[in-house]
């Protein structure tokens, strides 16, 4: 009931899948997918291991709601050791895989040791099988997915994969299914290369069943009608994108700019959701074509963008004359202002890439950021690139450098590593806009001081989907509150990552919280499992989630003083906008969000934490 | 009256709420591998597509039907498939030109919509109304309106 109890155990060194039952005691605990996988690695691996080691384990998992009618119910997590932050790491894609897995009767697949050879997985409902991938290796992700189909002679094989940056341990790899959804950050597709797995092919005709179905479509439906009377998420989104924030962040003075130089982008209006609809002088047609919505999706948030084909990205190339996934604020920030670079059409190119290839767009477009300051600084120069001018601003460059940096080759090997790493290659570790070594999103926060808490504690390094307190801090969801204030902060954090938690372990999407409070999301869920689910219940699991990932985190060797953000965002003030003058006063929220988590000023929980949690 | 799902693609945003529909209301579980009315993604045009029957009024399937399994619903005019009859001999599969009769093999019989006896869960649930259930007479009334609509604007 909403979970499938089951899931299988491949095991890439003996080749052997074996399947087991869910633990149910630990699904009553976690929920599902993020929080219940994260249960599993915690438990199994030792959290110092060599994250692209055969020691590490990789974990696709999807919550109890994946696979229903609930409204956003697609979600699947990929969970590891993550090899760009040493952290624990949590992906979260939507599109149709998902949702397919569960259909075939699985909650989850755990991936251990390493293959002997290249491999895909292919499961098609009971039936599971390694299967050689020696011919898919080196291919990229829209390559496989259309040869194991092909293989398999069914259009209908639904495929998670990496690309050849992935192979080549690209840091910040990914994996993609469904062509442009991606389980994206921290590096979860360089773990899933280095254990010779090509790719994940699934399909299901199982079903997914809820334990009362009367009460689940009463709650499904009445939840889908508030989403649909909520402004953003039954308007805003739908229409625009995310990227409707682009403007709207520039505004604020939060769009970190050139490496997070500046705060607003001169450009940024060119590279916007409103730019996106506009008719291109070249060819008369919007860069956007059509929305699309995952699975289940009542807000359709995708993005299908088409090319102009005389664009110099794609002439006389055809193969991306077709449409695809198109610009969300997060790419178009990272590809584009953080870059300083203002050309939509080179954007969304390299936005198709980053997919083609399995690369992380928020990385590799800060990572580009970083290395052009490096060059703008003549640490770098046309030697060490290969004789490509990386200036601020370069369409040319970035075209150029993300083909590169997904087949990992010239100097894109060399931005494959992030810009941790790459920054203190030069000599610059001050210049890595980073948090435990995963790149910023795309808010400043000297502008959006809640955001800077946010990033400094998140689990998996600098993240916007583990406290989104932008939707506060600027949007006024659920309560306005102002961005440039420190006090109260702590709270809405806490608040806002034990929420998050819940939500990513559960099958829905994130997104969904600009409408849903956890008492639109509890009815949905307990409606579709046994057990009693209340807000507070899930508040409970989203808080017990929060610290079992800490806790796996210090194990792993990581302090509070890995809780922190780059000197130029705590000492250089902003110099545009309304945050004009201002610095990120973390250190005015910290102590507070420690003693609010029940830990020690050093950062660790203390015992009664862990007792109350059952940790 | 009598009506008839009327789809429009360019409504549609591929999130499969009205397979979900279907299948909860014919198998009791959530089973896009099960629904009788799909959603076809064609990628590179940015174009998904919700297809099922159209309810011929003179139905291949049911006239090469060797058993008589498949029927008229007076009230809705949709051909319904009597499962105790279906022998799975998949001749209806085959004599359907549009593919939307099919054979399932968890039952040994066809499948086919019958459109939820004149209430259609999978129009119910779409977000976006590209699937609607209209009028039979004047499915074209809502397009006739926005071109009436467009021709006096500029009158």
């Amino acid at each position: 009931m909403g979970w499938a109890g089951k899931i299988l155990r491949v095991d890439l060194a003996k080749g052997s899948c074996t399947p087991e039952p869910l633990n149910a005691k630990w699904a009553a605990e976690y929920l599902g997918q993020r929080g219940l996988a994260s249960k599993y690695l915690a438990t199994e691996i030792d959290p110092k291991v060599d994250p692209l080691s055969p020691a590490n384990k990789l974990i696709f998992a999807t919550g109890p709601l994946t696979g229903t009618a609930a409204s956003t119910g697609g979600r699947y997590s990929v969970i590891t050791k993550g090899p760009l932050t040493g952290a624990i790491a949590c992906s979260n894609s939507g599109g149709y895989w998902g949702p397919e897995l569960k259909n075939a009767g699985w909650d989850m697949i755990i991936f251990e040791g390493k293959a002997k050879k290249p491999v895909y997985l292919f499961l098609e409902d009971d039936r599971a099988e390694l299967v050689p991938a020696g011919d898919l290796w080196g291919q990229t992700v829209w390559a496989t997915e259309a040869a194991i189909r092909a293989k398999h002679q069914d259009p209908q094989i639904r495929v998670s994969a990496i690309g050849k940056a992935g192979e080549m341990g690209v840091m910040f790899a990914c994996i993609v299914n469904d062509q442009h959804r991606a389980a994206g950050r921290s590096g979860v597709g360089a773990v899933m290369g280095s254990k010779n797995l090509k790719a994940v092919a699934v399909r299901g005709s199982q079903g997914v069943r809820v334990r009362d179905a009367k009460a689940f479509f009463e709650a499904t439906t009445k939840g889908k009608a508030t989403l649909a009377a909520n402004p953003v998420t039954g308007q805003g989104l739908t229409t625009y994108g995310t990227n409707i924030l682009m403007n709207v962040i520039n505004e604020v003075g939060a769009l970190p700019t050139r490496n997070h130089r500046d705060v607003q982008f001169e450009g940024a209006r060119k590279i916007s959701a409103e730019a996106m609809h506009e008719k291109r002088p070249t060819d008369g047609k919007a860069n956007l074509v059509h929305n699309q919505a995952c699975f289940g999706c009542t807000i359709a948030c995708g993005r299908m963008s088409q090319l102009d084909k005389g664009h110099f990205t794609v002439v006389n190339r055809p193969q991306y004359w077709g449409a695809s996934g198109g610009l969300e604020y997060e790419n178009a920030w990272s590809l584009g202002a953080a870059a300083g670079i203002d050309d939509l059409e080179a954007l969304t190119f390299a936005n198709f890439l980053c997919n083609e290839h399995g690369i992380d767009p928020i990385s590799f477009g800060a990572t580009l950021g970083a290395a052009m300051e490096l060059y703008d600084m003549g640490v770098i120069t046309t030697k060490e690139t290969g004789g490509i001018e990386l200036k601020f601003g370069s369409a040319q460059a970035l075209a150029t450098l993300v083909e590169l940096t997904g087949k990992a080759e010239g100097f894109g090997k060399e931005l494959g590593l992030g810009s941790k790493r790459l920054c203190a290659k030069y000599g610059h570790p001050e210049l890595s806009m980073s948090v435990k070594g995963q790149e910023f999103p795309a808010y400043d926060s000297r502008g959006i001081q809640g955001m800077g808490l946010t990033y400094a504690t998140s689990n998996r390094g600098a993240c916007h989907l583990r406290s989104y307190t932008v939707a506060s801090e600027v949007l006024g969801t659920p309560v306005k509150t102002d961005p440039l204030a420190t006090e109260g902060k702590a709270a809405l954090v806490k608040a806002f990552q034990d929420a998050t938690a819940a939500v990513d372990s559960s099958g829905l999407c994130v997104f969904t919280t600009f409408g849903w409070t956890l008492d639109d999301i509890a009815p949905q869920i307990d409606a579709a499992l046994p057990g009693g689910w209340t807000t507070q219940r899930l508040l409970d699991v989203g808080e017990r989630v929060w610290n079992l990932e800490r806790q796996f985190n210090l194990a792993a060797g990581l302090t509070a003083k890995d809780d922190t953000l780059p000197k130029r965002l705590l000492t250089e003030p902003a110099k545009t906008g309304p945050a004009k003058g201002k610095v990120n006063e973390l250190g005015k929220m910290l102590p507070e969000y420690y003693e609010l988590r029940g830990w020690s000023k050093d950062g660790v929980p203390n015992k009664d934490t862990l007792k109350r949690l059952g940790l | 009256m009598q009506r008839s799902l009327m789809i429009e693609p360019v409504k549609c945003t591929g999130c499969k709420q009205c397979e979900m529909a279907c299948s909860m209301t014919h198998e009791g579980v959530f089973n896009p591998a099960r629904s009788r009315i799909r959603v076809f993604e064609f990628h590179a045009e940015a174009r998904f597509v919700p297809y099922t029957c159209t309810q011929c009024a003179q139905a291949w399937c049911q006239q090469a039907c060797p058993v008589e399994a498949i029927s008229v619903d007076a009230a809705t005019g949709a051909k319904v498939v009597k499962e105790a009859r279906c022998v799975g001999c998949k001749v209806c599969t085959i004599a359907c030109p549009f593919g939307t009769v099919n054979y399932v093999r968890a039952t040994g019989k066809v499948a086919k919509c019958d459109l939820c006896g004149g209430d259609p869960a999978c129009a119910k649930a779409c977000p976006t109304q590209a699937i609607t259930y209209v009028d039979s007479d004047w499915t074209g009334l809502e397009r006739m309106r926005a071109w009436a609509a467009k021709a006096t604007a500029t009158a």
